[in-house]
């Protein structure tokens, strides 16, 4: 599917839509190739993995078979004793707790005296070779004596003595709980009690994993001058620098950590892990540079993935369908490690509150601590569950009151330039076009409650950050910065310190970088993802890029055309402002006949202003919030507005679901290359869509062998969907012009994910008549669900 | 990346010299083809041979031609020379799926060699190996650190099955695609060993113990397949899976009738497989189904039948009480496609 097909209307209220006429705009808004595209397409893109330096050394892990156990003794001697064998680290040699939340450090590099699940690490050692390596882990004694493992997150809440899977904060505390917020606005239950309907549903949504094409990967190259540098597939090198330095006690002037280019993260490399610390510590002991690629079955165990959820809703509305109270408990299932869990638990419920208006509104989440490995942020971090939830409480609403879900949505809509119910600030929004692109695009008039049985559709909407106002530590300084520096051939180069996951933000600001100085794409290089030489980006997390480091480098690239405006002005003797930089030329406005390469317009004013660079720099509104504990958090500079209608149909015998087709608007604010843009919201919704049918990151039971045991710690057996099984996906952009954002832009790789799941569960439900409250629905629940609602094959679906 | 254990590579090019490097190194060797099978189990550990026995290099183990009768197209071949498809065992997956020759006589097998794994898969995958294909089990096919963890099972390293409970079988499951249907199609399998060469049935090749669910002995080698061409015979293959690529069956059904050309049944089998150990005949079908017309009531008549003998346990991670639900369904729509063709 191509994004000029896919291409929706501007919703245009305040500005003509980029690459209309009238916006002003020469690059962006235009479709145009991704800047590494080529060397990513024809295999010249150099991963971590493909990095090999002089005497590198290989280094492995060994890993916890147990879920739960105190580590009575290490004996490394054999280990060492091996040849070949480098060196050996255990969790001794590191003993400084850290975690990317500063108020929840838990983890050490090596676990010290307790392992928490199943592939915790241990041990790590250098060697030679990789089957060095690992023949050395066999000789690697732990002598552990096993505790009782909670795998049920209700039970390790209902705990009453210990020993807890970590030290509770203060004494007589549960240790198993990571956090718990109780918050409520406005009288959630004199609501609840003036309604006409107030629908009650109970739903389940199974843990899920990234899976990014490629494993976790560091290099640590410890120079003997005390230089400290770590080459990582990470998603924050900024943290990795701070942690790194932090944990091993290295001045952090003197370590540098090197982004290369990440083949996928999706918020699974959002944090440091063990093999960062280990890569390092290992080359600080042998002086050679060391290597650790995970295998697929250690990123199953380094997880972070989307927590399980267990969620009970009452939702109440007035005849006419008016939302009037939202009543939401939620117990998260956090594994062993808190890892960016409390903000989670705060993200349970805070981003439920647009894209419709709530009168009032409360919600009780509790994260709690479970022998499994960690879970933390994927895609949509923590608001994917509550949306599911919510959206399907939403079209049993509707259901019950006769009103069309999209009439229903319609209503419900919050507005632009408002407030929610938590008190967050609400600006563009363009939720209403959305719903008004899904319901063109998909025919839904026509087919809704329509089709014939076995088929139908479902609609569901979304909202989501563009990224936090507040960073992750406390700090007054931005969120994003960039250096631009011109050569006198006009080659600009731009010293990112973001980070390039293949979301496209290299290419995001070069085209800034071109629309501003009016200089060809190919004449801009840029250096990303290099803390000895890139100014402080936070990372690629929370969908903050665009948006921040976007208005870094309007400020750097408008600095920049100022020195360049006044040089060539006052060689024309013109005003600077008549001086416009566009095309690779610098033209008199008014008098186009005028003009010079924009080459020797950078030559001029370097020759008037010196060395032509400029920084630019971006941070958020500070003061756009609740006044309540908790309120920054789900605090953003914009929200995406999102809504899906999806297509299914149901083998009713097998219990197959067949999504045919997901059309998908998004509200972008403004689409900067409509094709990334595209590729991002069919790419959400791919992910939704795996999540909805086949994803479950589950564990064996007592029963099956081993408690705490990954179910399928492979790519063979933990199912996402083949191009043979993902449905066509309709993207339909939709520009509101974020009157923040750059050129108006918002976020699009997450929000468009939110409504995939729970468009389907409806379009499963006007198929067939049946709720799927529990994820995913594969054709075994879909089957159970259907056989117990009497459903059978009296009318025989698709073949397979 | 998971790492193979150290192996040396020998590369014969007959079969008698393949034939003499697996008993020079008895225990030591296992013969390989494409390798789609072996190399994943190697990483995990699952067997570590000290020597590879490569059999690409043999020419005469490819091949698919029609032999027998009085040559191709003959109508009515002379007594004994019935007419047969040699399918080479070193043939691709892919080779096999594309046949013209598969497609037209046996258009269930060419489709089983088609669904299995993906493209990439059945370039490299030969039909030799999927017949001796190991067979699979949720706690089997797992890395040996994985396996660690859990204590190790019956089938590899351990004493306990997790599936049963117990220790006395093995319950993996016979997870290739086109044995079911070279089971139905009355198929011959050649094997060459240190004594010869013996011809054995597709039916008999098979035995219910998931620890070596073959009668093929470690040193010999699947050289052939044979298969009987008989004029009205049609055939179909169903497999369930949840992806419709790459994905291993969780049931697999082939079907294979002769009709008269009125329509009249004169033979037809069906073999489930996916569920245990080996591809199971389906008992009782004949008198169902022979003489008579494959109506609608015949077929359900069929599938309830299959749905009676069949009780998959929990061997691979998928719900096993649909896998059984799913055999009436998935035999009703075999044998329906039998009817269409």
């Amino acid at each position: 599917m191509s994004a000029r097909d896919g291409r929706g209307r501007a919703s245009g209220r305040d500005a003509p839509a980029a690459g209309q006429p009238g916006d002003g705009l020469s690059t962006i808004g235009r479709p145009m190739r991704k800047v590494d595209g080529l060397a990513k397409s024809t295999g010249r893109a150099r991963y971590t993995d493909d990095i090999r330096l002089p005497g590198m050394l290989h280094g492995k892990i060994l890993r916890s078979p147990h879920p739960h156990a105190r580590i009575v003794a290490i004996d490394t001697s054999r280990a060492e004793a091996l040849e070949g064998v480098h060196a050996v680290v255990t969790g001794s040699d590191m003993p400084t707790r850290y975690g990317i939340i500063p108020w929840t450090p838990d983890e050490y590099p090596l676990c010290v005296d307790r392992v928490r699940h199943i592939g915790d690490g241990v041990a790590a050692v250098a060697a030679v070779d990789e089957d060095t390596a690992n023949a050395a882990l066999d000789l690697i004694d732990v002598a552990y004596e096993e505790l009782p493992a909670y795998l049920d997150p209700h039970k390790a809440i209902a705990a009453d003595s210990g020993p807890y899977i970590h030290e509770p904060r203060k004494p007589g505390q549960n240790g198993n709980v990571t956090k718990v917020v109780r918050l409520e606005f406005g009288d959630v239950e004199a609501g609840l009690g003036d309604s006409h309907v107030v629908v009650e549903g109970d739903y389940f949504f199974e843990g899920t994993t990234h899976t990014p094409i490629e494993p976790h990967c560091a290099i640590g190259l410890a120079e003997g001058n005390g230089k400290l540098t770590v080459w990582s597939a990470t998603q924050v090198p900024h943290y990795l620098h701070r942690e790194l330095a932090r944990v091993l006690e290295v001045d952090p002037a003197h370590v540098r950590v090197i982004q290369p280019p990440v083949g996928g993260a999706f918020g699974g490399k959002s944090e440091p892990f063990d093999l960062e610390f280990c890569v390092a510590k290992l080359s600080m002991m042998t002086g050679r540079p060391v290597k650790i690629l995970y295998t697929r079955e250690e990123v199953f165990y380094s997880h972070r993935g989307r927590h399980p959820f267990h969620m009970r809703y009452r939702t109440g509305a007035t005849r006419d369908g008016m939302l009037t109270s939202v009543d939401a408990e939620i117990v998260m299932d956090g594994g062993a490690y808190a890892s960016f869990g409390l903000v989670t638990t705060y993200y349970a419920g805070q981003l439920l509150t647009a894209p419709y208006r709530m009168p009032a509104y409360r919600f009780h989440s509790t994260r709690a601590y479970t022998n499994k490995p960690a879970c933390g942020p994927k895609r949509g971090h923590g608001s994917v569950q509550p949306r599911f939830a919510f959206e399907v409480q939403l079209d049993r609403i509707a259901e019950r009151l006769e009103i069309d879900p999209i009439g229903l949505r319609r209503r419900n809509f919050i507005g632009a330039n408002t407030r929610t119910v938590n008190d967050l600030r609400i600006t563009s929004n363009g939720f209403l076009e959305c719903l008004d692109e899904v319901e063109r695009a998909s025919d839904w008039k026509r087919k809704h409650r329509r089709l014939p049985f076995g088929r139908g559709v479902g609609v569901a909407g979304s909202t989501y950050i563009t990224g936090t106002n507040y960073p992750i530590y406390p700090n007054d300084m931005p969120q994003s910065g960039i250096q631009l520096q011109v050569d006198r051939s006009g080659r600009v180069a731009v010293f990112s310190g973001a980070s390039e996951i293949g979301q496209g933000v290299d290419s995001m600001v070069a085209y800034i970088v071109a629309e501003e100085l009016g200089v060809p794409l190919d004449h801009v290089r840029v250096l990303a993802g290099d803390t000895d030489f890139t100014p402080v980006d936070l990372g690629a997390y929370s969908s903050r890029v665009t948006f921040m480091l976007g208005n870094a480098c309007i400020d750097a690239a408008r600095k920049l055309k100022t020195q360049v405006q006044e040089a060539v002005a006052a060689e024309w003797g013109v005003k600077p402002r008549e001086v416009l930089l566009a095309g690779g030329l610098a033209v008199q406005a008014g008098d186009t006949g005028t003009s010079m390469p924009v080459r020797d317009a950078f030559n001029l004013a370097e020759a008037a202003a010196g060395t032509l660079g400029a920084t630019g720099s971006y941070n958020t509104p500070k003061d756009v919030h609740g006044d309540y504990r908790g309120a920054t958090i789900g605090a953003s500079p914009a929200y995406s507005f999102t809504a899906h209608v999806a297509e299914v149909e149901v083998d009713v015998e097998t219990g197959f679901v067949t999504v045919d087709r997901i059309w998908i608007a998004h509200d972008c604010g403004r689409a900067l290359n409509p094709v990334l843009v595209a590729g991002q919201m069919e790419g959400s919704a791919y992910m939704g869509f795996a999540e909805a049918l086949m994803e479950e990151q589950i564990f064996k039971t007592e029963d099956q062998g081993r408690a705490g045991l990954h179910n399928a710690p492979s790519l063979l057996d933990y199912r996402i969907p083949t191009s043979l099984d993902t449905p066509a996906l309709e993207s339909l952009i939709v520009e509101s012009i974020d009157p923040e954002g750059p050129y108006g832009a918002k976020e699009a790789g997450e929000g468009p994910l939110h409504p995939s799941i729970p468009a389907i569960a409806n379009a499963i439900y006007d198929a067939v008549g049946v709720r799927m409250d529990s994820l995913p629905f594969s054709p075994p629940r879909v089957w159970r669900a259907l056989r117990s609602a009497g459903v059978t094959g009296a009318r025989r679906g698709v073949a397979r | 990346m998971l790492r193979l254990p150290p192996f040396r590579y020998h590369r014969p090019g007959t079969v008698d010299e393949a034939v003499a490097l697996l008993g020079e190194f008895g225990t030591e060797a296992m013969p390989i083809a494409g390798g789609t099978d072996l190399m994943p189990n190697m990483k995990h550990r699952l067997f570590t041979p000290a020597h590879v026995v490569s059999l690409r290099g043999i020419g005469a183990m490819r091949g698919i031609e029609v032999v027998g009768g009085r040559g191709a197209g003959s109508a009515t071949p002379a007594p004994g020379t019935e007419k047969v498809l040699r399918i080479g065992a070193l043939e691709t997956l892919a080779n096999v799926a594309a046949h013209p020759l598969v497609r037209r006589h046996f258009p269930g097998l060419a489709d089983a060699a088609g669904l299995v794994a993906g493209p990439q898969l059945r370039n490299m995958g030969t039909i030799g190996g999927n017949v001796c294909l190991d067979t699979r089990c949720t706690y089997y096919n797992q890395t040996s650190f994985w396996r660690s963890a859990l204590g190790y099972c019956l089938k590899k390293d351990g004493t306990v099955c997790h599936v049963t409970g117990v220790g006395r079988k093995c319950v993996a499951a016979h997870s290739a695609d086109t044995p079911p249907n070279l089971v139905a199609l009355g198929a011959s399998l050649t094997l060459a060993g240190p004594h010869g060469e013996r011809i054995m049935n597709a039916s008999d090749f098979f035995v219910t113990d998931g620890i070596w669910n073959t009668r093929r002995e470690p040193d010999e080698i699947l050289t052939g397949i044979t298969i009987p061409i008989a004029t009205g015979r049609r055939s179909a293959y169903r497999k369930l899976r949840q992806r419709n690529s790459i994905d291993f069956p969780l049931l697999s059904v082939a079907v294979a009738g002769d009709f008269e050309e009125t329509g009249t049944v004169k033979r037809l089998t069906g073999v489930v497989s996916a569920l245990g150990a080996r591809p199971r005949v389906l008992a009782g079908w004949s008198e169902l189904a022979v003489d008579g017309r494959l109506d609608g009531a015949t077929i359900d008549a069929l599938a309830q039948r299959a749905h009676a003998q069949c009780r998959p346990l929990d061997n691979l991670i998928v719900d096993a009480e649909w896998r059984r639900a799913m055999v009436p369904v998935y035999v009703r729509r075999a044998l329906e496609e039998l009817t269409e063709s």
